[in-house]
């Protein structure tokens, strides 16, 4: 076993017993009098769930905000796009949930590569959500009784899923939209949208500030504050292909990496199980079906790989492989989304796979509609049924729906401590670009819960840890720091509208895209990723040299928008394989092909847990790997290691 | 398939813009429409041309970020969907397609497709939500909420921002998009106490912002890619004559 000494900064994990970690924290944490709080000006970046709720919670309290999206309006940011739900620990269908089962199946779920007190808190805190929401008029689904109803996601077997039809995020988000407009005329916060975030300003090692570009006129400048919060969403569009809108980036959470922030985790990325084929090379994204419908859909592929050609009805009953319910009998088609996802590969692998370039598994829902009646199905997942006939021109109701697995969400993110603060003091970062609560695989509906418990309910309460320590105003933006930031800034935009060469900033996304998914997706292994880290250096070559961005600086120009995150998005997919290439075992979402469950495993041979499953090394990889962009840019090595003192350490196994 | 398409071009906010013509060759049916646009933007871009500008995010119609005006329909003929719905498959083989943006006084175009729409945001703040502190709330099911009521709230919600129905109103009104809120919120009990105050600000911010009024036309509600009923708009003046009425009286 290798020496466990983290090297990370402190963590700040309270002391005493899980249960109360976080009552203890907030009893001893700094406050900041009501008076006082208006002297503080707070920088957000990012309008969705993260962001808005914090944005807004924070004016409302008295501080001074400033928001930034590079959305037209808050009320578009990625989070709007979310379907399934939201987790609660509510028990309100007493089937025996309660917080600890949350924490439980949060930290097993993320196959024990989270902190515990983090998840914990989490789960504490998700309770509040739900009654925040109702109170703001989210129209969450309810019973005829009035009450509200819930559902169940993957990884659990008690139904505390919360949602609104399948537009959970949107109606999330609209509330803290809401909220955030709200506070905007009572002049507590400040919006930019159409506003992106070029880099972060460091000043005596504290974020003090943003460099900023107006989508619009094209105008780069700073804005000063006392503290900087990143809420600025997950990096999947580093593999081009995703269910991301088309805008999220990594380019802020990168910058800010380079400024000093550590980045955790980058390798943890999710896959998603069910989400629609990719059918060409001109395709831009790919469109989630949401886990939901796994509720009542059941995932099979034909037993022998002569059957895949044939249509889905004439393949009978005892010819087809429920490959979930056959493996996990306990979770069947609820397995976890890491583990629903290899599966359909190893189906498609052994060349069973179903459409164009057996690249598909099918998503059958015609048992429910048999139970239950078209009726009833329609009203569960109408939405989704529709927007998969609009995509396919298929009719999942009288076929089966075919699927694939698809980048969807990123566990990793820049490493914060209990207070969500960066180790570069006053950088706060919450949602999906903090790594903090999901480890190696995010159960569903916890993101949404994440972003605004993180938002809502924790950063109010610890960011006067931070502030409560600083002069307000101490930092102007006209600090040489400021001036410096900017000039880099505007030297890139230069950059890269000279490079005048003449292929699209696309073209090289794409290039990049399919090499980290080829290389750093579903599987991994030694050669595969070394063999990335040396074809991405030849992506950034080429790109610098023969990128074509048109246009000028001076003016709303979106391939200048997309040049700036491209040529981010290649220099992290470097940090992503590096990261991957590092972690010799198998944990979640990151499965090393060396490092799998065999036969000759007493795991296996006792009939715990099924050959092929991911294997973890806690001995050796039990941390949080933080990256620090060292100097010459070389990344270096930071570990946090994880101690689990209320859940134990155990092989997982859903079946 | 091959297209023809005639596209808006504009430079800036105060650009003159005008219609031009460009080729859309071997495009595969199943793409999308923005997908169409993404591959004719490859081909200017190589061709050493400046792109087509149009706004777009999620591409999966929740968003309301794409916009267009397509064959002078916003989103386009087909019903019930966005532009990011639309695919080349309901187009045919040798077709035209003009491509504007939604117009309206209170939609400026930025450039090309992109137009403004800060005014929606501005109509919310005026009073499009329910004020409920932070932390400050009972538990959720303290006050039970009959299904057909947070259902018909729901169906309110479902509005996506896009502004699709003022650009296919004559009068360039903003009633459905006001009427959508003010429905969703006032459906539930906690909207109760700001619901006169919500519907009087937010109709005023609306005309403030040059929106114009409604005339009964039904185009909005035949555009709204989520079916947002114009009954709502029926609701809305009501609530809005009756609010009013007591303000006057005091
Ligand atoms: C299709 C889909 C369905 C999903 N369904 C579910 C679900 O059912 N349940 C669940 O729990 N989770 C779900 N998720 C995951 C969840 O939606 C996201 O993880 C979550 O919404 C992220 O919220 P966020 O606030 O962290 O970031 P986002 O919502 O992504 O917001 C990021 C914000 O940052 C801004 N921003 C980014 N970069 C910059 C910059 N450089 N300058 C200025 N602004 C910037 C953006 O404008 C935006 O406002 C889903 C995700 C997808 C893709
Ligand atoms: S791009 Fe989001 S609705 Fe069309």
């Amino acid at each position: 076993m290798s020496e466990r000494v983290s090297d990370t900064p402190d963590a700040r994990i309270p002391e005493g017993p899980i249960e109360s970690k976080w009552s203890r924290h907030k009893r001893e944490s700094k406050l900041i009098n009501p008076t006082n709080r208006r002297k503080y000006e707070v920088i957000v970046v990012g309008s969705g769930l993260a962001g808005g709720s914090a944005a807004a919670t924070l004016s409302e309290l008295g501080y001074r905000v400033k928001c930034f999206c590079y959305q037209d309006s808050p009320r578009r940011a990625h989070s709007i796009a979310a379907q399934g739900g939201t987790n609660a620990a509510k028990n309100y269908q007493n089937d025996g949930d309660s917080v600890y089962r949350l924490f439980y199946d949060t930290v097993k779920g993320g196959d024990f590569r989270s902190r515990e007190a983090n998840v914990y808190r989490l789960a504490e805190v998700s309770a509040n959500i739900i009654d925040q929401c109702v109170a703001q008029g989210v129209p969450f689904a309810r019973e005829y009784g009035g009450l509200l109803d819930n559902r169940s996601f993957g990884g659990a077997q008690v139904k505390r899923t919360f949602y609104a039809r399948g537009q959970t995020g949107q109606q999330l988000l609209l509330g803290a939209y809401q909220a955030l407009q709200k506070e905007i005329a009572a002049g507590g916060v400040e919006m930019f949208p159409r506003t992106e975030m070029l880099d972060l300003v460091v000043v005596d090692g504290h974020a003090k500030g943003i460099v900023v570009r107006d989508m619009v006129s094209g105008e780069i400048s700073s804005h000063a504050a006392d503290c900087v919060i990143l809420a600025t969403g997950g990096y999947g569009n580093a593999f081009f292909l995703s269910t991301n809108a088309k805008g999220c980036n990594v380019m802020a959470a990168y910058r800010a990496h380079k400024r000093g922030a550590y980045f955790a985790n980058p390798c943890y990325t999710q896959i998603h199980p069910t989400c629609i084929p990719v059918s060409g090379d001109y395709q831009s994204k790919l469109t989630l079906m949401s886990e939901s419908l796994r509720n009542d859909g059941r995932i099979w592929v034909p037993k022998n790989k002569g059957d895949v050609g044939k249509p889905a009805a004439q393949i009978p009953e005892g010819d087809r492989d429920y490959y979930l319910e056959r493996k996990y009998p306990s979770f069947g088609n609820l397995a976890p989304r890491d583990i629903a996802s290899r599966s359909a590969k190893e189906a498609c692998d052994d060349g069973r796979g179903v459409g164009p370039g057996g690249l598909g598994v099918y998503l059958d829902f015609a048992d429910a509609i048999g139970r239950l009646g078209k009726d009833t199905i329609s009203a569960r997942y109408g939405n989704l049924f529709q927007m998969y006939e609009k995509i396919t021109g298929e009719d999942p109701y009288t076929q089966p729906m075919r699927i694939y697995p698809a980048v969807h969400y990123t566990m990793g993110g820049l490493w914060v401590d209990y207070n969500l603060m960066s180790n570069v003091p006053g950088l706060h970062v919450l949602g999906e670009a903090n790594f903090s609560d999901h480890g190696a695989n995010r159960l569903g509906a916890s993101a949404l819960m994440q972003g605004l418990a993180d938002g809502y309910f924790v950063i109010p309460a610890t960011l006067p840890n931070y502030l409560a320590d600083q002069k307000p105003g101490s930092v102007a933006a006209d600090a040489p720091e400021f001036k410096a930031a900017e000039d880099e800034a505007r030297e890139r935009v230069a950059k890269l509208l000279g490079v005048g060469g003449t292929r699209s900033v696309d073209s090289f996304h794409r290039e990049l895209g399919l090499l980290v998914w080829d290389k750093c997706g579903m599987a991994r292994n030694d050669a595969g990723l070394k063999e990335a880290l040396e074809k991405i250096p030849e992506i950034r070559e080429s790109f610098w040299k023969e990128v074509r961005v048109p246009g000028s600086g001076e003016q709303l120009n979106q391939e200048l928008e997309k040049a700036g995150r491209v040529a981010d998005f290649i220099d992290f997919a470097e940090l992503l394989c590096r990261d991957a290439l590092h972690r010799e075992e198998s944990c979640g979402g990151h499965f090393r092909e060396e490092y799998q469950f065999t036969e000759d495993d007493p795991e296996v041979s006792s009939g715990y847990t099924n050959e092929g499953e991911a294997k973890r090394r806690d001995d050796d990889y039990a941390y949080v790997a933080a990256w620090e962009h060292g100097a010459g840019g070389e990344p270096v090595l930071h570990k946090e290691w994880l101690e689990f003192e209320d859940v134990k350490l155990a092989t997982r196994s859903y079946k | 398939m091959n297209l023809t398409l005639k596209v808006w071009r504009q430079g800036g906010p105060n650009h003159k813009g005008k219609i031009e013509t460009y080729p859309a060759e071997d495009i595969p049916e199943e793409a999308s429409f923005l997908e169409m646009l993404d591959i004719v933007n490859e081909r200017i871009i190589t061709d050493g041309g400046e792109p087509i500008a149009f706004d777009h995010d999620c591409r999966e119609g929740i968003c309301g970020a794409c916009s267009l005006t397509i064959n002078g329909v916003p989103h386009g003929r087909e019903s019930a969907i966005t532009t990011c719905q639309l695919h080349m498959r309901k187009f045919r083989d040798g077709d035209t397609i003009w491509v504007e943006p939604f117009r309206a006084r209170a939609f400026p175009v930025l450039r090309d497709l992109v137009v403004d729409r800060s005014a929606f945001d501005r109509i919310i703040e005026a009073g499009g939500y329910i004020s409920a502190r932070t932390g400050s709330a009972v538990d959720a099911n303290a006050t039970p909420v009959p299904k057909a009521d947070a259902d018909e709230a729901f169906e309110a919600a479902a509005c996506i921002g896009c502004g699709a129905c003022v650009a296919a109103c004559k009068n360039a009104s903003a009633m459905l998009f006001v009427s959508a809120k003010v429905k969703h919120l006032g459906n539930f009990p906690q909207g109760q106490p700001e619901a006169k105050r919500r519907v009087l600000a937010m109709v005023r911010q609306m005309d403030e912002e040059g929106f114009g009024n409604c005339t009964n036309q039904y185009e909005c509600e035949a555009v709204c890619p989520k079916e947002i009923t114009a009954e709502f708009i029926a609701d809305l003046n009501r609530g809005y004559a009756k609010a009013s009425l007591e303000e006057t009286l005091g």
